[in-house]
């Protein structure tokens, strides 16, 4: 087994970077949304504004080599595991320059280069493909986890239980990431789970090691998923990552929230990772608005970017179908 | 040249890519003490062990996803689906997922996976463990399928598959693992995409797959009786599908049959149908016959079962039907 180095430790140094990553996705996300309703993008999208943090913390606790397969709500994820904006931005759009081509979408971003294997529009999709990269991890004794992401509603499906069942009996070098934002697209989680205010009991009935986790605040999920990481690396088994965390938008742009009510939504917009950091940090106003005035425009640049990028041709639809 | 079983074959394919290639591993229900419900697999778990010949829970999901993602991560995995029917359970990963993901990706990712499977009427199965369900896979872009019929192609072919970088579905006949056949002494891998001609005729071409092969052959014979040279044709591989060797064919005997035991309705055969019509038009001199099974699903009751299901009289029939006789 290869030594693991040891992460950096959470200094105020690294949760500035860590502001700093979440408040790139924030405001890539508001331009996306944006955008969208400007009319520029087309195809289905999801923000996942509010849940940052949980993004953030994991990829940033990934080593290199390691992979992770997202979900329908993927723009945080990729661009915490370090895509460059453009490129995301440019898949929206359906460029060439595209992290996927022009081939994938927001739903389907890959960008295997930096462990993405793929956002999945399947819910529970990607959760068997995990435990088969991290046995092959396992098989070939390489110091490598493959991570899930999921939410709460893909708990309910066959993959997500197959899936924890192999990987723990297996020992496959795992980690189950659950983004329990308490909503499967309208449904709320009181209406779909008996446990939906505790996920760990999915766990539980694996025999499954987890850790119950603030998705809000940026310092605890890096932590935890660290731990997870670093279990599933050493060959223990994989882990369940329970994160509690909140969805403040709608399930996809456009989406009325009829189902939902404003308390609710704004309940849910006071628990915001990005100002728990910032006023832990105690960052001043200027400081804060140099720093999103930087985002900004990264995210300006992106939007340029995609805007001046290469259409594919037509008939590329028939290519990348084989190897 | 040796002579060996269909399942002996498959066995060989497997036993040699694991010895000769550490990335290749097996999985599937009791596929290692037991050797598989089918016996293919029997005696792997001793000389490769359990890490290589892996027992599964009863999770096809679990089972082919699993496969993806190592297929995905670098390894050549072949997973055993027990009876074709519960490929139903693992389609979503299969179509959604196998499928898709180098194309989803812009061409980043490959998945070099191979599903066996295996199924067919003849045992009195019944209606859930014995259907024939290839037509549901060769319609969708990016999976290769393939149904060898005899013990050296289903031993190069599989080879092939294993080999291959993309997703391939190889399906087998529970009433062929029995059958033997001579094979090559080295084992060749025989390309995925290429049709084989089982036996040379000149009046009418006979497009068979899997066990339709064998009762084909049958039908032939009796037909040679009659005077009607009979060429018998194995595509081997349904996706890709070699529509040259097809149209050749037709271009010679100038009539067709396809049979598959399959359902008729919807099915290969009809593909095979519209490829012929389209490409060999002005040379045909008789409606294309199809010869598949009965649309019903199994019955258990060995009499309703064999009604259902095509065999050599079924064939012999169309055979006498494109000729006029």
């Amino acid at each position: 087994m290869a030594k693991v180095e040891k992460k950096r430790a959470l200094n105020d140094e690294t949760l500035r970077e860590f502001l700093r990553e979440m408040l790139l996705i924030r405001r890539f996300e508001e331009r996306v949304e944006e955008r969208f309703r400007a009319g520029e993008l087309p195809g289905f999208l999801h923000v996942a504004i509010g849940q940052e943090a949980v993004a953030v913390g994991v990829c940033q606790a990934m080593e290199d080599g390691d992979i992770f397969a997202s979900t329908h709500r993927a723009h945080g994820h990729t661009l915490a595991r370090g895509s460059h904006p453009n490129n995301v931005m440019a898949e929206l759009y359906g460029k060439i320059e595209g992290i996927s081509h022009g081939y994938g979408g927001s739903m389907h971003l890959y960008d295997v280069e930096r462990g993405n294997y793929g956002a999945n529009a399947v819910i529970g999709g990607g959760l068997p493909a995990v435990v088969g990269a991290g046995l092959a991890f396992k098989l070939r004794d390489e110091p490598r986890v493959a991570v899930a992401f999921f939410g709460d509603g893909a708990t309910n499906i066959g993959t997500f239980h197959e899936a924890l069942n192999l990987g723990q009996l297996w020992k496959t070098k795992t980690v189950f990431v659950c983004e329990n934002n308490h909503w499967a697209e309208s449904t709320p989680g009181w209406q779909h789970s008996p446990v939906w205010d505790d996920m760990s009991k999915r766990a539980l009935a694996y025999d499954m090691k987890s850790i119950k986790v603030n998705g809000q605040d940026v310092s605890e999920v890096y932590e935890a998923a660290q731990e997870a990481l670093e279990h599933a690396r050493s060959g223990e088994g994989p882990v369940f990552l329970d994160v509690e965390t909140k969805r403040f938008h709608g399930h996809y742009i456009g989406d009325p929230q009829v189902y939902r009510t404003k308390e609710d939504r704004e309940e849910a917009a006071h628990d915001d990772p990005i100002e728990n950091l910032r006023s832990h940090l105690g960052i001043a106003d200027d400081e804060f608005e140099a720093f999103d005035r930087e985002t900004v425009e990264m995210v300006d640049a992106a939007v340029e970017f995609a805007k001046n990028g290469t259409d594919p041709q037509p008939e590329d639809a028939l290519k990348n179908i084989y190897a | 040249m040796p002579e060996i079983t269909y399942r002996e074959a498959v066995r060989d394919a497997l036993a040699a890519a694991m010895r000769n290639d550490d990335d290749v591993f097996v999985m599937g229900e009791d596929i290692a003490e037991m050797g598989g419900s089918m016996g293919v697999t029997q005696g792997l778990v001793d000389e490769f062990g359990p890490e290589r010949v892996r027992n599964t829970p009863i999770s096809e999901m679990a089972i082919v996803g699993a496969g993806i993602g190592a297929a995905m991560a670098g390894m050549r995995p072949v997973v055993e689906i027990m009876y074709e029917d519960f490929l139903t359970l693992s389609l979503e990963q299969i179509v959604n997922q196998a499928a898709k993901h180098r194309f989803m990706s812009g061409g980043q990712l490959k998945v070099p996976l191979t599903i066996r499977t295996q199924g067919g009427a003849g045992w009195s199965p019944g209606a859930q463990h014995a259907q024939q369900l290839e037509a549901w896979l060769v319609h969708i872009p990016g999976l290769k399928v393939v149904f060898p019929s005899t013990p050296e192609d289903v031993r190069g072919i599989l080879t092939s598959a294993i080999y291959d970088d993309n997703p391939v579905i190889v399906f087998e006949h529970r009433l062929l693992y029995p059958v033997k056949g001579e094979v090559p002494d080295e084992i060749t891998p025989i390309p995925i995409g290429k049709a084989r001609t089982i036996r040379e005729g000149t009046d009418v071409t006979v497009i068979a797959t899997g066990p339709l092969v064998h009762r084909s052959v049958e039908a032939a014979e009796r037909a040679a009786g009659d005077g009607i040279s009979v060429e018998i044709i194995d595509p081997r591989s349904l996706q890709p599908l070699d529509e040259d060797a097809l149209v050749e064919s037709v271009k010679k005997t100038n009539r067709v049959v396809v049979a598959h035991e399959a359902v008729t309705r919807m099915g290969f055969g009809a593909e095979v149908a519209a490829v012929l019509q389209y490409k060999a038009f002005d040379y045909l001199d008789a409606p294309i016959e199809r010869v598949g099974a009965k649309f019903a699903p199994l019955a258990f009751a060995p009499v309703m079962e064999q009604f259902v299901v095509p065999g050599p009289d079924d064939v012999y029939a169309a055979i006498k039907r494109t000729v006029g006789k």
